[in-house]
């Protein structure tokens, strides 16, 4: 059993910390929006194409409208306008809209304000629907064809072509997977717009477009029948693009993103306010989409030492959980993330990373929890590696995680080949065969080492939240509390997109989101 | 020179020069008696002998994997094999800060990132940060280097101009990713540029990341490569004996060998 190990009453706190501590972060967040949300929006309204030289016409229009000076009242409201100007399409709105000189941009009569909402909000709740609709799709599909028992064996591909992607995700579904994750190419996540269409080449992945989600869903879905047993698929939501792709996702029916409230603040020096107000509108729509998020604590601790820094692990989780709450997501769909990523040249590795990967479990008990392998200690010496590897499928059969992120023997060398996903998928089959319900078997002693060290991590996650508690979320960052990474409010990439709301601001999505 | 005498070398499993490998290898085939038969038959066209198949086992529907082992009768002279490895007599921390702060006179600065479109610190973290790596102490922990590790997704360009700025004694360029070789074209870019900048041949320039060696490194035009399973220690000693020598306080031709004492 993941022990007690610590009072009920002061898990509660540390939680009602953690929500304190982000409460202040949803005045800016409501009061502001971004470019990228602005182009969900657009999205959302089925602008899904791109113009010359691939420029997605979200953008094209967004643009437009930002460097006009107007966006600020939502694209959502530009695009009612251009349908007032007799656009058929969004392609042709589009082109009103950017044909349109700035002058003929200014303030309606209030009727035909209200008019244009009413119009634009009809619309809306239709393509709502039909974004309800392909999710029901999803899910029938998942109550056709159960998955199998937790941990769900999560396994990556990454040939930057997509095609050789389905070859190999169909190849991994057939040797055991449970969860396909396509690996984004290189610095997507800094690119200020989503790729279009079908892509062949990446670096050290393949690019995260809506069609590429399509063509792989497809796939799977054609797998999952044929082997009985629903394989789900995940991909980014982080970066510039967070809820850009969350819609992309959530269209083409995906069943996991990976997306954390501050993953792209601390490791691609995203700027802070950015990434907080687009990882909100992002988790809404995963919230709707029933899709469940992992966030990515377990990446503190490959800069940070994993000994010395988990703490900060636990604290953030419960930063990213209050963060996830507010935006609708339900415990079912926190895939939390952590890692076993302890030195494995210290003594009594197994026993601290069962205490930590219990500490989790205890703290989020109803949470589905995304356990990741080593990868910062990884040895191109494979047979090592591999053994490695089997221990961390042995703690989470032990702590019961929902999602396992299944380590690959040549992980310190290159993406993963065909056959090393076998392998790692037999010997994880194996030891979730072997070792299911030992947690019911061994209770862990309260005095022990084990115990003992969750009590010490525990105590320093809240002495951590008390500090960002005190000294406020962006300070905290600003000190380097997470991953040893400093970042300041103003710094980063991606904050000229960030724009206060005009007090007319507009955002149909938004609202049924948050009515929802 | 005297030339080294022969040194006639093959594979070792059981029994010296029994010649023994072990392969591994996946067929884009469904699992038969035929599959294995190829995967044997692919095994003695590479020229080996005594194929056997150890393991064939259903990747999936179209794909098997085998483990192979098999004896080969290739041998080769080891005397003959040239590496150029960088070999310095490694000194502990106490000892290289004292011969910085003897001979140098001053702190050594230090310039590192991860340039290009990659985003892994990991390695440039290992080397520069305070923490190290296995125990081995990161650059800046040394009082006599002054180190900066600029962070991961650096246009070479930024590095060598903040470098050029401090007057950086050596500029670290850290490269992770490698696939379709976007570590070597990142490499010869920052090669370029340093060139443009005026500072090669003068700045120590080093290269480092998983699939770097030595050998890559002087071919792309830098002074040094480090690859998997450097140690901090192993650049610090590298910089400091080549500073010393560019200042000519050490020979040109000075070799050092040897674990630090």
């Amino acid at each position: 059993m993941s022990g007690p190990f610590i009072d009920d009453a002061r898990i509660a706190e540390a939680r009602k910390l953690a929500d304190e501590i982000v409460n202040p972060i949803f005045d800016l967040i409501q009061h502001n929006t971004t470019v990228s949300n602005e182009r969900t929006v657009l999205r959302f309204f089925g602008l899904s194409g791109a113009g010359t030289r691939g420029v997605p016409l979200a953008n094209l229009m967004v643009d437009k409208l930002k460097a006009a000076g107007v966006l600020n009242r939502g694209a959502a409201y530009w695009y009612g306008r251009a349908l007032q100007l007799g656009a058929k399409s969004p392609l042709e709105a589009v082109e009103r809209l950017t044909a349109l000189p700035a002058d003929k941009m200014g303030v309606l009569s209030p009727e035909m304000e209200a008019n244009l909402r009413d119009e634009v909000r009809s619309e809306a709740r239709a393509a709502m629907a039909e974004l309800k609709s392909r999710i029901a799709q999803r899910n029938a599909l998942r109550e056709q064809f159960p998955m199998s028992p937790a941990p769900h064996k999560y396994v990556i591909v990454a040939t930057g072509n997509i095609y050789d992607d389905v070859d190999q995700a169909r190849a991994a579904a057939q040797a055991g997977a449970d969860v396909i994750a396509v690996i984004r190419s290189t610095a997507q996540s800094l690119l200020d717009y989503v790729p279009h269409g079908a892509t062949t080449e990446g670096y050290g992945g393949t690019y995260a477009t809506q069609e590429n989600f399509r063509v792989m869903r497809e796939a799977l879905d054609d797998e999952s029948r044929k082997l009985k047993r629903y394989i789900q698929l995940t991909n980014y939501s982080s970066g510039l693009c967070m809820s850009e792709i969350a819609f992309c996702a959530a269209y083409e029916r995906l069943d996991m993103l990976l997306n954390d409230a501050m993953y792209g603040i601390l490791f691609r020096d995203i700027n802070m306010r950015r990434t907080f107000i687009d990882q909100y509108f992002s988790r809404r729509i995963c919230a709707l989409a029933g899709i469940i998020i992992n966030t990515g604590e377990d990446n503190y601790i490959t800069t940070a030492d994993a000994y010395d820094a988990a703490h900060t692990v636990i604290a953030s989780q419960f930063i990213n959980e209050c963060f996830a709450k507010r935006a609708g997501l339900k415990d079912w769909q926190l895939g939390i993330g952590h890692s076993y990523e302890i030195d494995p040249y210290r003594d009594d590795t197994l026993l601290l990373e069962l205490s930590q990967a219990m500490l989790v479990r205890r703290c989020f008990p109803d949470a589905p929890l995304k356990y990741m392998p080593p990868t910062k200690h990884k040895e191109t010496d494979i047979f090592f590696s591999h053994a490695y590897d089997v221990m961390a499928d042995l703690v989470a059969i032990w702590t019961r995680q929902g999602i396992q992120l299944l380590g690959m023997m040549t992980e310190a060398m290159h993406t993963p080949l065909l056959a090393d996903r076998y392998v790692a998928l037999k010997s994880a089959s194996y030891i979730h065969r072997a070792a299911r319900g030992i947690d019911e078997e061994f209770t862990v002693r309260e005095d022990g080492k084990i115990a003992n060290r969750a009590r010490e991590v525990f105590a320093n996650a809240e002495q951590l939240l008390r500090e960002c508690h005190a000294e406020g979320m962006v300070a905290a960052i600003g000190k380097g509390r997470f991953g040893d990474v400093k970042r300041e409010e103003t710094g980063g990439k991606g904050l000229d997109g960030v724009l206060p709301k005009a007090p007319d601001y507009f955002n149909p999505f938004l609202e049924m989101l948050e009515a929802s | 020179m005297v030339k080294p005498s022969k040194q006639i070398i093959r594979p070792y499993g059981d029994r010296r020069d029994d010649g023994m490998v072990q392969l591994s290898f996946t067929l884009p085939v469904p699992l038969s008696e035929k599959a294995k038969e190829a995967a044997a038959q692919f095994t003695k066209k590479m020229g080996f002998t005594d194929v056997k198949v150890a393991a064939a086992e259903r990747a999936a529907d179209q794909y098997t994997f085998f483990v192979v082992y098999a004896r080969s009768a290739v041998s080769l002279d080891y005397a003959e094999i040239d590496v150029p490895e960088v070999v310095v007599r490694k000194m502990g921390f106490n000892d290289l800060n004292a011969l910085i702060k003897e001979k140098v006179g001053r702190r050594i600065v230090v310039f590192g990132a991860c340039t290009g479109t990659d985003t892994h610190t990991v390695g440039i973290d290992a080397i520069l940060n305070m923490k190290g790596y296995a125990g081995d102490y990161g650059l800046e922990r040394y009082p006599g280097f002054e180190a900066f590790n600029l962070g991961s997704q650096v246009p070479n360009e930024d590095l060598i101009k903040r470098s050029m700025a401090k007057q950086a004694d050596a500029i670290l360029v850290s490269q992770v990713v490698t696939q379709r070789d976007v570590h070597k074209d990142n490499s010869r870019q920052f090669i370029d540029a340093a060139k443009a900048a005026g500072i090669h041949g003068k700045t120590l320039l080093l290269l480092g990341g998983p699939r770097v060696d030595h050998k890559l490194a002087l071919e792309l035009g830098f002074d040094a490569g480090f690859g998997a399973g450097t140690k901090p220690s192993d650049v610090a000693n590298y910089i400091v004996h080549a500073v010393l020598k560019k200042e000519g306080k050490e020979s040109q031709d000075s070799h050092y060998q040897g674990e630090p004492t």
